[in-house]
């Protein structure tokens, strides 16, 4: 169950492997990207970990494509990576929900991708259902609870049967209910083969998911292993002590004075 | 105080006798004005969502402007448009001036902007909500401006209204280019500025009462219908 190259459902082509080659990104006249080179393959569920500022949501944002970097390459290099677009969704850490019904706002993106009206209705129930929300169909989205519009999110990216998933901390600000479901259906997604890349402040949310960790900390990357190696002790320095539960903002040379 | 009474007596037995040249007044201010209203609309609101969405070359000074258009003075929209519809101007061969077409004509001049300004400001706010999430979706640019158009249709609603409102108090830019004739281009407010200078200061009032009405009876019925909507879809 843990560790890069394990065992998951066998997939068709895909989009994948994603490769960052050298990315930096530039936002305000600070890098906050440098050089990050790294390959996300097929499987593995990774957790990208590190306080704030240490530019997690940032490398998703570039991997979905949403940023471009100012330097270096991100490519999508599976069969399918022609239209690398179709094939992934992001779920945010605050839900932007659309000013039309829970069914309406599952059914949007499936409409983009010219995808036929039965069939949109069927995926519709069955993301509606699979996250819990079927019974508010026909509600307005903008109404729900902060934990249901979260679903509501899943379930949109659900229907759109995705090859990747990027979640940015998708269950900061949730109640432990919310969450569980949450992470289900983030377990369902791995079922079905969809290759899971998310942001967590949530140590214990990490432990549960991952497979993989990467470790950012002041946009570098720091340290890649799998989930097992990493919470028995990571080689990184900063990364043991963000794991002892300490403070980033000082120094690398204070730690080690300590 | 005494106008007021006899203002409010005019105007009832204006409307109680279902006075026919009353009502062709009427019917003309609410054709000129809606006609106005819904030209400025199919225009007005795309060049807005355009201004909000699109990056281009002179956008920040397109918006001033068009902020600053929102206050245009009628009389100077009815002037320019006189001056381009008169014989000698350089659209008098159609043969529109003072004719109900002018007016609707200058009128959309005079509220495209606030429906255009009003519009850019909805949709960019929205945008700014939305954009992460409909690129994510891979929405195209066009795609996303529908989308936006109808996900604000209900705040898009108020730019429509304050255009009407506009459009429906003037009287510079219709005494002008219309000319005020009677059963031709005469509507409420040129006849009410036509009876104040007759001195019919009552029935001036009277016309000037149903104005109102009129205008409190269209933005009520939005409202409703708005509400209704709203608490449907939110």
């Amino acid at each position: 169950m843990t560790g890069p190259g394990t065992s998951h459902p066998p997939r068709q082509s895909d989009i994948l492997p994603l490769v960052l080659d050298n990315v930096s990104f530039e936002g305000g006249g600070k890098r906050l990207i440098k050089d990050l080179s790294h390959s996300f393959n097929a499987g593995p569920r990774t957790v990208i970990l590190g306080p704030n500022g240490a530019g997690k949501s940032l490398l998703l944002r570039l991997c979905h494509g949403l940023l471009q970097p100012s330097a270096g390459d991100i490519r999508w290099q599976g069969e399918l990576s022609g239209d690398p677009v179709p094939h992934q969704a992001m779920v945010f850490q605050r839900p932007v929900m659309l000013r039309r019904t829970v069914a309406e706002n599952a059914a949007y993106a499936l409409g983009l991708r010219g995808i036929p009206r039965s069939e949109r209705r069927d995926r519709v129930a069955e993301a509606l259902k699979r996250t819990g929300l079927a019974r508010l169909a026909g509600s307005p989205a903008r109404v729900l609870s902060f934990g249901e519009q979260q679903k509501l999110a899943l379930a949109r990216a659900w229907a759109l049967r995705p090859k990747v998933l990027f979640l940015d901390e998708p269950t900061a600000s949730l109640d432990p209910a919310a969450t569980h479901t949450i992470e289900e259906v983030i377990g369902a997604f791995h079922d079905a083969g969809t290759r899971i890349i998310m942001t967590t402040h949530d140590l214990g949310q990490a432990r549960r998911i991952a497979d993989d960790v990467l470790f950012m900390h002041r946009g570098r990357l720091l340290e890649f292993s799998s989930a097992k190696k990493f919470f028995a002790g990571p080689r990184n320095d900063l990364a043991q002590a963000f794991l002892r539960g300490d403070l980033l903002w000082w120094k690398r040379r204070d730690i080690r004075a300590k | 105080m005494n106008d007021f009474s006899s203002a409010l007596s005019a105007a009832l037995t204006l409307l109680l006798h279902g006075d026919k040249t009353l009502g062709n007044i009427v019917l003309l201010s609410l054709r000129v004005s809606l006609s106005a209203v819904f030209l400025a609309t199919i225009i007005g609101m795309p060049l807005g969502s355009a201004t909000a969405l699109y990056r281009f070359p002179g956008r920040k000074a397109l918006t001033v402007l068009l902020n600053a258009l929102m206050g245009l003075p009628p009389v100077v929209v009815g002037l320019v448009v006189y001056l381009m519809l008169s014989r000698i101007g350089p659209l008098g061969v159609l043969g529109l001036l003072f004719t109900p077409t002018a007016m609707i004509i200058a009128q959309s001049i005079l509220i495209i902007p606030i429906i255009a300004a009003l519009s850019r400001q909805i949709i960019e706010d929205l945008w700014r909500e939305y954009e992460e999430q409909l690129r994510s979706f891979g929405a195209s640019p066009g795609r996303s401006m529908l989308t936006l158009l109808w996900d604000g249709r209900f705040s898009l609603l108020t730019a429509v209204l304050a255009g009407f409102g506009r459009a429906s108090a003037e009287v510079g830019a219709v005494m002008i280019v219309g000319g005020n004739i009677d059963h031709v281009t005469r509507v409420m407010t040129t006849a009410i500025a036509l009876e104040v200078s007759k001195g019919d200061l009552a029935l001036a009032l009277g016309l000037g009462i149903i104005l109102i009405s009129l205008s409190l009876a269209i933005n009520g019925a939005a409202f409703v219908l708005k509400d209704i909507a709203e608490r449907r879809h939110a």
